[in-house]
């Protein structure tokens, strides 16, 4: 039940282009081994189970819950969490950009998870409809914006960058 | 339209907050790393009422990594109880339970381990041998003559009990064509931020000072941490500048806090408790109003509502803090925005083996609206007439303020009337109704809704006088500090911390406009609790008004300071001089002048050049009590609540699938009206959010408990929450009525859109129902409420 050496599991993971290489515990989600592991707090835990969205990275590009997963199953995976969005320290990305113009955020809790969700959305398409928008960002919950201004700020992002 | 008067309020700015959330360098309780920290794992109790036979904590202290196994009694010999809100001496509460549990889920043991995962393994070998004890799980059981009690040597399980009758209500009734009755219930919901509550402490030997980080928006939380950790004021000192990942009034976790600050303290080490969902749901204490409401409003034929006889009965849970006051709040606005010449409201708590209820976001106003608005609709569909007809007969008219309503409180300004009819207007209401008709036809339920009501704001706590005459509290203040620098650049100091609200986006607008200085050359900071001026949080829809007004009254020292020397200098009297971008020159002689920088130069080295008295340096505070604030209550309870008086009004389209009774949220218009906005973006985007919350309140969210007192929606899967699947598009539309009572006219929205919308929401399904002859009278309308409604209907009574 303790933790000892003999079952902690050596892995490899890239994480926001840097290479690490670490020994965890197999029970440790990959949410905390990004935490408090790696010191990346910007990834959010928010309910543990799945719902809320506020862990999501990208997993080799992927979306997924880092929750949900231990972090020896991200083995030889890439990771992008929201540290590593931006192209170079102090730089914002589009989307993050336009989430401060469009104030698509309050509190900021839900926010890491939501600039995932919406960059995973940009990559696979480009100029979403509203529609689309309100339904990629449906996996991930926020209790203080109501969608609204998220939906305005993607759609500034995308419309802008077509012009 | 006319110019504004404003440089920079009610102009589009962006956050100064949200870079760092974007590039995920936000500073949230459960980031804070300090070398040594150690985590908290909780044993909470399983049953809803249990006496604590014994607790064996001998293998779980044996475990590898565990430093301490600490319980209720321990904890209890060592820290004072946490108050209880109302004169109920007897109603004690601790972090955790001893000798019996009142909840399931109330804390009963926490485990300090190296790690999270080391605590949660040994909280599993803590052995706690319970007897189950009966439990009191319905309000209304509990009401009963032979009912268990929840805390015996209270006497009763009601906490609070207080019948108010302003006016003549029965000489009203007597006089009225009509009377009319019903029943509302509004579910324990709660606006349940997606961040839980964290707190960590750390206890300085030396220095003799708690170090507290804590997602926290609570008045005087500093102050009754001490007191229940018998510390001196001075000992503990809060750091407000931790961001809070939500909060909407429910981030009280003063047990939290007391709890953690008490082990760093015990143990000499950092400590860290962040809450897991389950802990949240269940044990966090955060459960909203539980209100069931008994109506009867007297009204004439013509539709004129002449008085109103109000019952709440609330379910406060198995302990008490704020939650009885929750029903206070609705004193200062009992009448919504209608003339209703008199009011008996008959206010009363009740406790229950459930989890304690506390603040939510508005407390306990939206609830009331709800019962409030609804009875408007069933008074208009006794008389047949149109529902935004008979609230225009009843509404105040805009040349009524100030208007002092039955139950004490003046209503500062409004157009009632215009904002409704620009909601209407923006919601096409005639193409509204021509959809609607569409949708029925085919062969969909539809259903319109409207709702209007008050937002009090400005956060007083008139409440806590008028439920317990031995709390004379009758300020409220918020303050600011204001500097300018030997630089000349400004940075203001604000007393309490932020869970979304933009509070520095806010102040340094405020601060910028009264100095002419870019707003975003204006550093604003949190300072801790033992740096910081009197806060009363932002709680009340307050900040705008009170922090926004003590921040101009900072920085309006900070400007006659500067007059002053200039005056002084230039050799002229004040009144020659014109301030301009910071700087200030003589009326018509423009070559008289001293620039920003070398008036900061004067103030901060120049003694010599100062005027005769002045102190130098350029350093401001003001303290602001709550305008219109200051009184206690009358003997028969009536007074002034909060100072200003916001106001929506909400217009709603919802179809219902009569195969799944899904509803579906088609059109959302809100008419809001909160006076001068100094941060639009960010007065729309709180109403944005509180329509969603309370379309998850009207439509969705509950906290369920079985009838042996388990909570049955312990998770996001059982307790729904609106996602951008669920929440519609939204439009706002805005209306200015200057508040007299405030610096540039504004009023308080932080509770704006989550008043109204549950109202109108419940009211467009029962407009959807009553083509089937059903309705619905309790919240939120599930599939399942709406689909047993219908069947009500259909089967023959």
């Amino acid at each position: 039940m303790t933790a000892s050496n003999t079952l902690l599991k050596s892995i490899q993971i890239q994480v926001n282009g840097t290479h690490q290489h670490r020994l965890v515990e197999p029970r440790t989600s990959l949410v905390d081994f990004i935490r408090d592991e790696l010191g990346l707090t910007g990834t959010h835990v928010g309910c543990e189970h799945g719902v809320c969205g506020a862990c999501t990275v990208l997993l080799n590009d992927e979306p997924v819950r880092s929750c949900c997963m231990f972090a020896v199953q991200a083995d030889e995976m890439r990771v992008t969490t929201v540290e590593g969005l931006a192209p170079e320290r102090g730089v914002m990305t589009k989307i993050q950009d336009a989430f401060c113009e469009k104030h698509a955020l309050q509190c900021g809790y839900c926010t890491p998870g939501m600039l995932i969700a919406c960059h995973a959305l940009v990559a696979d398409n480009p100029h979403p409809t509203e529609e689309q928008v309100r339904d990629a960002i449906s996996s991930n919950i926020c209790r203080c914006t109501g969608y609204q201004q998220i939906v305005d700020a993607v759609m500034y992002a995308t419309q802008a960058e077509g012009k | 339209m006319s110019k504004s008067p404003f440089r920079f309020i009610g102009k589009h700015r962006r956050a100064v907050e949200h870079k760092r959330f974007v590039l995920g360098q936000g500073h949230f309780a459960a980031d804070i790393q300090i070398q040594g920290m150690l985590h908290i794992a909780l044993v909470a109790s399983p049953y809803a009422s249990a006496k604590i036979k014994s607790i064996d904590v001998s293998q779980a202290l044996a475990m590898p990594g565990v430093h301490t196994v600490l319980t209720g009694e321990e904890l209890r010999q060592n820290t004072e109880a946490m108050l209880p809100g109302v004169d109920a001496p007897q109603v004690t509460r601790y972090p955790m339970a001893f000798d019996v549990t009142r909840y399931a889920g109330e804390w009963v043991a926490a485990v300090v381990a190296d790690t999270r995962a080391l605590a949660e393994d040994a909280a599993e070998l803590v052995m706690v041998d319970y007897e189950q004890l009966p439990a009191v799980v319905d309000p209304q059981e509990a009401l009963l003559p032979n009912a268990t009690l929840v805390h015996p040597a209270h006497g009763s399980n009601v906490i609070f009990h207080r019948h108010f009758v302003w006016g003549p209500v029965d000489q009203d009734f007597a006089q009225c064509d009509h009377q009319l009755s019903y029943r509302v219930s509004w579910a324990r919901n709660a606006t349940v931020p997606i961040e839980t509550f964290a707190v960590a402490c750390q206890w300085n030997d030396s220095t003799g000072i708690l170090d507290v980080w804590a997602s926290i928006q609570m008045p005087k939380f500093p102050d009754q941490m001490a007191k229940a950790l018998r510390l001196t004021g001075n000992a503990v000192r809060v750091h407000f500048d931790v961001d809070v990942g939500g909060s909407y009034g429910v981030k009280r976790g003063l047990k939290h806090s007391v709890l953690v600050g008490y082990l760093a303290k015990k143990l000499g080490r950092p400590v860290r408790l962040v809450e897991d969902r389950l802990e949240n749901m269940r044990g966090g204490d955060m459960q909203g109003p539980d209100r069931i409401f008994d109506v009867t409003l007297g009204f004439q034929n013509n539709g004129e509502i002449k008085s109103m006889r109000m019952k709440a009965v609330d379910d406060i849970g198995a302990y008490s803090g704020r939650s009885p006051l929750q029903l206070g709040k609705p004193v200062g606005a009992i009448v919504g925005p209608y003339k209703i010449n008199s009011v008996s409201y008959d206010a009363m708590a009740v406790m229950t083996h459930k989890t304690p209820q506390e603040a939510v976001r508005g407390f306990g106003q939206a609830p009331t609206n709800y019962a409030i608005e609804t009875g408007i609709d069933k008074v208009a569909r006794f008389l047949k007439l149109d529902r935004i007809a008979l609230r225009r007969l009843n509404m105040i008219g805009k040349d009524d303020f100030p208007y002092l309503i039955p139950s004490g409180t003046s209503y500062d300004s409004g157009d009632y009337d215009t904002v409704m009819t620009k909601a209407l207007n923006a919601a096409s209401y005639e193409e509204l109704l021509k959809e609607r008709d569409a949708l029925r036809a085919a062969g969909q339920l539809a259903g319109i809704g409207i709702s209007t009501c008050l937002e009090p704001s400005g956060g007083n706590a008139s409440f806590e006088p008028l439920f317990n005459p031995k709390n004379e509290t009758t300020t409220w203040m918020d303050s600011c500090l204001v500097r300018v620098d030997l630089s000349g650049s400004v940075t203001a100091l604000m007393g309490t911390s932020t869970s979304g609200q933009a509070h520095e986006t806010m102040v340094s607008t405020v601060v910028g406009e009264v100095l002419h200085r870019e707003p975003d050359s204006i550093r604003v900071l949190h300072a801790d609790s033992l740096n910081a001026l009197p806060s009363n949080s932002p709680v009340g829809s307050r900040m705008a008004i009170m922090l926004g007004g003590a921040a101009a009254g900072a920085t309006k020292k900070i400007k006659n300071k500067l007059l002053q020397i200039a005056a002084h200098n230039l050799g002229v009297a004040l009144e020659q001089l014109d301030y301009e971008g910071g700087h200030v020159q003589v009326k018509n002689e423009p070559e008289k002048k001293l620039s920003w920088d070398a008036l900061v130069e004067i103030a901060h080295r120049k003694f010599h050049k100062l005027p005769q008295g002045m102190e130098p340096g350029l350093q401001e505070k003001f303290v602001w009590e709550v305008p219109s604030g200051g009184m206690l209550p009358t003997a028969d309870g009536r007074v002034q609540m909060y100072p200003c008086h916001s106001f929506e009004s909400h217009v709603v389209l919802v179809s219902i699938d009569p195969g799944t009774c899904k509803v579906t949220v088609r059109k959302y218009v809100c008419g809001h009206d909160c006076g001068v906005m100094i941060s639009p973006d960010v007065v729309h985007g709180m109403t944005y959010g509180g329509i969603a919350h309370g379309l998850g309140a009207a439509l969705m969210e509950k906290f369920a408990f079985s009838p042996e007192g388990q909570l049955l929606a312990g998770t996001f899967m059982d307790y729904l929450l609106p996602s951008s699947a669920e929440v519609p598009a939204i439009t706002i539309v805005d209306h200015c009525t200057p508040s007299p009572l405030t610096e540039f006219g504004q009023k308080g929205s932080g509770e704006a859109g989550y008043l109204g919308s549950p109202a109108a929401i419940a009211s467009a399904v029962n407009d959807a129902l009553s083509t089937q002859g059903a309705k619905i009278d309790h919240l939120p309308m599930t599939p399942q409420a709406i689909w047993t409604a219908l069947n009500d209907a259909k089967s023959p009574a």
